[in-house]
């Protein structure tokens, strides 16, 4: 039995017509439908392209939320073992579609998912760390280029074979940073790209700096003395004995403690996790970090409303920038949900 | 300055009645290092084990690794500011008991510490899985401070590997390196065509159990200064600290510093390689910007083209890497870096703390995060528990069978930001 692909088109390459089409609402065609054709020879025997969605990229884009779950219906009733989108070349909204309905299948339906893009189309960098977006040039005349490295993929993806890297395989870079052994030391290969730089001679960096997230500040909060304020740590202050068993080092979780009515942390009830730092002064005590005496004077002083009644911890060292990112979510959601104003996040 | 070091090959080590040398087998009289160390009364049991290359042996969790050397000629001696007095070293000649080490373990601090293999997918990643390791498991007193009890291990490691490096203080080297550094204005005189390049030797100093020594001086007591490469290659720095033990700079690669090696291998005929400077990654934004201020004044003071800095620890270290590499840029000065990446285990996350445009030229030593499965040994040296609460263990690390799964982070030396390895991470 070959493998079942499904494969998505915007309106233009569903053939059913240009900008004006673009609000046609999604439907699907048992087998093969234009560019369908040369993916199907591209993939041959192994896989066969038993249905294709298509969508106006227009009504996609407007209607994105209810887009996707009517097309993931329309896929699924297919069982397919592969989604194949596009390739959307430098078009913009059917890049976006073809990102958002990949990510949406991979994610609901566990199965591999390909498309192609030029790389500056805006689809790229949405979901090139999510999808193996194959790199295409920017107009459909790079059809003939294009299929063959999808094709290519969407096999592998389905036999399990393993993904070599970009430049073998002809998709964008994920920003998936992948451990190798190379033939020199990493001593040697910074003297070689020194004196590459200092002649004027091309070199490439093996880690190329990412742009950074800036956090743009909230306005100040009003009126102190009414706002409920909580304290949020990476510290590592945790109740002895680190209930949650939170790592010393890249943390895999965050703790929510109850300080309801506790006035001070004192050393026989509270302890540091963290990994990162001399820990005596903290164990000693572990107000250094997360401020609960202080802030109960605040608090007895009308400085601060309240202190909240739960605090949130987690290990700041060697902890991803992801998971990071993800705790932070999770964990204002429910300062805000709480009625909090204000946090201190004090780190070490 | 001009510094022989003689190289005395070590293929083999075992106990003996005698601490000496026969051929390449190094026999070492326990016993009698054992009266040595045990000096130190804050140290309660010492056990002196052997780990050799290819055996079923895990020595957890690793404090330090010490290469044993003896100087034979010149000023001062070995590790100064500890075993030998302050004299300045690097000049005359200094013997290696090649393939030897010291390699220190028992549980000292609690979280960072580190992993040797010495067979298996672990040892790939170390380069002390190589070597002929006379092993120190030690304990000391309970009523001492953490603190404390790092200085009682190093001052052990550092006395044992000097204990071992007479041991070839009559030893005829099999072979002899040379390394020289002339004066800074006869150096411009004879390579006056070549691009001027120094090394920017960021030092571990972020605080208690985060310290490096030079010449017996807590690194972060210092402000940035300029050293003869050969200095290092007499143990003028010493390893005292406790981060991560895949970037973590051991007292070996100190004075193996493969960076330094690299640049002289080049000096004369690509490069004009002036020397090194020190500097360190305190914690506080002040000393960041005053070091940095002062690293990049040496620079351009030193008239300079090019240097390379190489990075120790991860995270908040990273914004001193990034503050130097800008600082330096910006006076038209060229810059590579040499850092190691954390970038979660799925490799998705930002590798660094900090970035910058100008930093366009990176060494990387691999994602630390990366997890691998070791599997059980024979044989345990040390603590094995200790696998769930090092930094990149986690609960659970340690599995029933004795095989452990854990991040990179855990092994000694394996993502090495003196570019001690070969491993490296590429982008997917």
């Amino acid at each position: 039995m070959p493998y079942r692909v499904v494969h998505y088109l915007n309106q233009f390459f569903g053939q059913i017509g240009g900008e004006d089409k673009a609000g046609t609402r999604p439907f699907v065609k048992e087998g093969i439908v234009g560019p369908g054709l040369a993916l199907q020879g591209a993939l041959g025997q192994d896989a066969q392209v038993v249905a294709t969605v298509i969508c106006g990229d227009g009504y996609f884009n407007e209607n994105m939320e209810v887009a996707k779950k009517e097309i993931l219906s329309m896929i699924k009733s297919y069982s397919p073992d592969i989604l194949i989108a596009g390739p959307a070349f430098n078009a913009g909204r059917y890049g976006v579609a073809c990102g958002a309905i990949c990510k949406e299948v991979k994610d609901e339906l566990g199965i591999p998912v390909v498309t192609g893009m030029y790389p500056e189309n805006p689809g790229v960098e949405i979901y090139k760390k999510d999808i193996y977006i194959a790199k295409t040039s920017d107009s459909a005349a790079g059809m003939r280029s294009a299929v063959p490295v999808m094709a290519k993929l969407a096999l592998k993806l389905l036999k399990g074979e393993s993904i070599a890297s970009p430049d073998e395989e002809g998709y964008i870079e994920r920003g998936i940073r992948k451990n190798v052994f190379k033939d020199e030391l990493g001593a040697k290969r910074a003297v070689d790209m020194l004196i590459a730089k200092l002649n004027g001679r091309e070199f490439k960096t093996e880690y190329p700096m990412p742009d950074f997230d800036r956090v743009t500040p909230n306005p100040p909060v009003k009126d102190m003395s009414k706002a409920k304020v909580a304290l949020v740590t990476s510290g590592g202050i945790v109740p002895k004995g680190n209930p949650d068993k939170i790592e010393s080092s890249s943390a895999s979780k965050y703790g929510k403690y109850s300080i309801a009515g506790v006035e001070v942390l004192t050393p026989d009830k509270y302890e540091t996790a963290h990994g990162g730092y001399d820990p005596v002064y903290a164990n000693s005590d572990p107000n250094r970090v997360l401020p609960v005496d202080a802030m109960r004077e605040l608090e007895k002083e009308g400085v601060i409303g309240k202190l909240h009644d739960y605090y949130y911890a987690t290990v700041g060292n060697g902890t991803s920038v992801a998971n990071a990112k993800k705790y932070a979510q999770t964990i204002a959601k429910e300062l805000v949900a709480d009625g909090v104003q204000a946090v201190i996040l004090t780190s070490t | 300055m001009k510094l022989e070091l003689g190289y005395v090959p070590i293929n083999n080590i075992q106990f003996g009645q005698e601490t000496c040398i026969t051929g390449t087998a190094l026999h070492v009289n326990a016993d009698e290092l054992a009266t040595i160390l045990r000096e130190d009364e804050r140290i309660t049991s010492l056990e002196v084990d052997i780990a050799r290359p290819g055996e079923e042996v895990r020595i957890i969790p690793v404090k330090d690794v010490i290469e044993p050397r003896v100087k034979v000629e010149g000023k001062g001696g070995i590790f100064p500011g500890f075993m030998s007095k302050v004299d300045t070293v690097g000049s005359g000649k200094t013997l290696v008991l090649k393939g030897a080490a010291v390699v220190t373990c028992g549980s000292i601090v609690g979280f960072q510490e580190g992993i040797i293999d010495m067979t298996g997918p672990g040892a790939e990643y170390t380069p002390y899985s190589k070597t002929c390791n006379l092993v120190l498991n030690i304990t000391v007193k309970d009523d001492i401070e953490r603190h404390e009890k790092e200085e009682c291990i190093r001052l052990a490691g550092l006395k044992a590997a000097k204990y071992l490096g007479e041991a070839a203080k009559e030893a005829v080297p099999s072979y002899v390196e040379t390394y020289e550094t002339p004066s800074l204005i006869e150096g411009h005189e004879i390579y006056k065509d070549l691009p001027r390049v120094a090394y920017v030797y960021q030092l571990q100093s972020q605080g208690l159990l985060h310290d490096t020594y030079v010449y017996g001086v807590d690194a972060k007591r210092i402000l940035p200064t300029f050293i003869y490469p050969t200095e290092v290659m007499d143990g003028a720095i010493v390893s005292g600290n406790c981060v991560s033990a895949c970037d973590k700079n051991t007292t070996y690669a100190h004075m193996n510093n493969p960076i330094i090696k690299e640049l002289y291998s080049r000096h004369g005929r690509d490069i004009n390689f002036v020397g090194v400077i020190l500097t360190n990654e305190n914690v506080t934004l002040a000393d960041k910007e005053r070091s940095s201020e002062f690293t990049s004044k040496l620079v351009e003071f030193l008239d300079l083209d090019g240097v390379i800095i190489s990075e120790e620890g991860f995270g908040n270290p990273d914004t001193d890497l990034i503050m130097n590499c800008r600082k330096i840029e910006e006076k038209g000065i060229r810059t590579v870096l040499v850092t190691d990446e954390y970038a979660g285990r799925d490799g998705a996350s930002q590798s660094l703390a900090d970035a910058h445009s100008l930093a366009n030229a990176v060494v990387t030593s691999g994602n630390a995060n990366e997890v691998i499965v070791l599997p059980p040994m024979k044989k345990i040296i040390g603590n094995h528990e200790a696998a769930n609460v090092i930094a990149g263990g986690f609960n659970g690390s340690l599995k029933e069978d004795g095989s452990i799964e854990a991040e990179i982070q855990v092994i000694t030396g394996a993502t090495s930001e003196l570019g001690f390895t070969k491993l490296s991470a590429v982008g997917y």
